[in-house]
């Protein structure tokens, strides 16, 4: 490239112009308040009156409210459940309509089809699914006489998280499949063909060959449900409100009751600080994968 | 030969079997929620989930376009996400254009606040924004959440759109350059018309993110009456507790919008979705 050349040919101000108005309304409503978090974090605020100085005062007592760390040990079930079912139902999804079967194009737009849906109609609909009394779920449990594992599926303290996190994988798992397909079209067919040729079998293959070609995007699909798990909030606020017994709340969800029900601003700050920073490691870490492409 | 040719067939039909069962339960929360809301409550409440229809009964989308108020929510969800989709995309191009085709000092680092500015947990961002509508004097107003939308959203947009544009070939923009094009009509005229392929995934992405959020409505706003449909929703939840037919009812209303655009536009939908992740 005529790198030297380039340079000549325009006004160095010219990038600077285009860039001026977007990443100022970037800076004023997405950085700065990121930054403006940090401070409030250390102070006392109710939403109404300035916002007062205390030091760390509230990570101590945040360190010291189990609400706190049931709420990040749910965000930490939440990643484990998103890491693993998805991306395996995904993944083998992908595998299994990348090839022309008849009615693959059906198949794909109905299996990700959840995804075009908000979050809070997905919650609502599946709480019904979920009601006690007249749901779908314990109506067919009777039916075919299992009336003793009818649960109040979103209420019962064990399988109420678990009913949640199972509305985020049935609308994430299309997702995931069609990232994968777009991975598999990455991959050299060559190269399955000659393993196959080899004498390995359709598994070996796919272990030893295909895999390691869709690494790139298996780290993409794997960042992208750490950072949809910490987001996590419409399907909680919609369907449990954390509860029971907090048994289903979340950091966001911990952060918008403390911040916007009970008008602890500060703490709340300091809760989305933390969510911050655990986000920040799988930033940081997909900054780089993007940024190592770049140079 | 035999043996393996049936061995494949075995496997295909296998494959298909498997398939056609997990379309079925996929879509069982659909076709429950069709079949709950075309019936009345107390004929579910009397004949239980199972039962077979007996009526066919459109009260509950009655119900809840009138009485839960859809037919105020679902035009705020517009009024609120079409001109924060045409402001985040405009000036997206922008920036991805000076991203793209220069190359200047610091030019990497405004890359990298956009690209993880997109990954941002956004409850880090609800309180600063919420002071801020205040001090702009636009909480509780759609200009509120215009300008959210407008200005989170660019960070997903600039990315794509740059990862596009880095693709045109940098003769196309030199050669206009030396038949003495500036640079305003470079961008305008020769990479904006390349760029509408790509412009129109962002979009149809975009359309579902922004029309699909809930959280900053339920921060930013507090009059009923400007809420979008998401934050409706939810209302209409605590409103009629007891009839699940109603909310299924008002939830398919409320889905219908961006299933439109997902049959319509499936195919940039798609191109959205793996454009924002191949790079």
């Amino acid at each position: 490239m005529g790198k030297t050349k380039k340079a000549k040919l325009y006004n160095p101000w010219a990038p600077w112009l285009f860039l001026a108005v977007p990443l100022l309304i970037y800076l004023v409503w997405v950085i700065g308040p990121m930054l403006y978090t940090f401070f409030l974090s250390l102070t006392k605020w109710d939403g109404l009156s300035a916002p007062s100085f205390i030091g760390i005062k509230n990570y101590r007592k945040l360190f010291d409210d189990p609400v706190f760390f049931i709420s990040l040990k749910n965000n930490f079930v939440w990643i484990a459940f998103f890491i693993t079912i998805p991306v395996i139902l995904g993944l083998a999804l992908a595998m299994a309509l990348n090839r022309d079967i008849r009615g693959s194009k059906i198949f794909k737009a109905l299996f990700y089809s959840p995804m075009v849906l908000s979050l809070v109609v997905c919650g609502l609909i599946w709480s019904w699914l979920y009601n006690p009394t007249q749901g779908l779920f314990n109506a067919v449990l009777e039916a075919v006489g299992l009336e003793h594992m009818a649960q109040g599926w979103l209420s019962d303290p064990t399988y109420a998280l678990g009913s949640v996190i199972t509305v985020a994988i049935w609308r994430q798992v299309g997702y995931v499949m069609i990232l994968y397909l777009a991975g598999l079209q990455s991959v050299d067919p060559f190269l399955v063909e000659a393993s196959l040729i080899d004498g390995a079998n359709k598994w070996q293959s796919f272990v030893h060959v295909i895999l390691p070609q869709l690494r790139p995007m298996t780290v993409v699909v794997v960042v992208i449900s750490i950072i949809d798990s910490l987001r996590a909030f419409d399907l909680v606020s919609v369907m449990t409100r954390g509860g029971p017994y907090n048994r289903t709340s979340v950091l966001a969800n911990f952060m918008y009751i403390e911040s916007f029900n009970n008008y602890k601003m500060g703490y709340g700050a300091a809760i989305s600080v933390i969510l911050f920073m655990i986000s920040l490691i799988f930033i940081i870490f997909y900054l780089r994968v993007v940024m190592q492409e770049e140079n | 030969m035999q043996s393996v040719r049936t061995n494949r067939h075995i496997s295909k039909i296998l494959i298909y079997v498997l398939l056609i069962l997990g379309v079925v339960i996929w879509m069982i929360p659909f076709i429950t929620s069709i079949m709950t809301s075309f019936r009345s409550n107390d004929e579910i409440m009397t004949y239980g989930f199972l039962s077979l229809p007996k009526t066919l009964k459109f009260d509950s989308f009655v119900a809840a376009w009138q009485r839960g108020n859809l037919k105020q929510y679902l035009p705020n969800s517009f009024i609120i996400t079409v001109p924060s989709l045409v402001l985040t995309l405009f000036l997206s191009t922008l920036s991805a254009f000076a991203l793209a085709k220069y190359k200047f000092k610091g030019r990497n680092v405004i890359l990298g606040i956009f690209v993880g500015g997109m990954m941002l947990p956004f409850q880090i961002l609800l309180l600063p924004v919420f002071r801020l509508t205040e001090a702009f004097g636009i909480y509780d107003s759609y200009w509120a959440l215009i300008g959210i939308h407008t200005a989170f959203q660019l960070g997903f947009c600039t990315f794509v759109l740059r990862n596009y544009m880095v693709t045109i070939p940098d003769s196309v923009s030199e050669a206009a350059r030396i038949d003495g094009c500036n640079d305003f009509t470079i961008y305008s005229k020769i990479i904006m018309p390349l760029v509408i392929p790509a412009m129109a995934a962002v979009a149809t992405l975009e359309f579902t993110w922004i029309f699909n959020d809930y959280i900053w409505a339920l921060i930013l706003l507090r009059s009923e009456k400007l809420m979008p449909v998401t934050a409706g929703l939810a209302k209409l939840q605590g409103q009629y507790v007891m009839d699940w037919t109603v909310i299924t009812a008002g939830a398919l209303l409320a889905a219908i919008p961006t299933i439109i655009i997902f049959v319509a536009l499936q195919r940039y939908f798609i191109q959205g979705l793996t454009m924002g992740s191949n790079k």
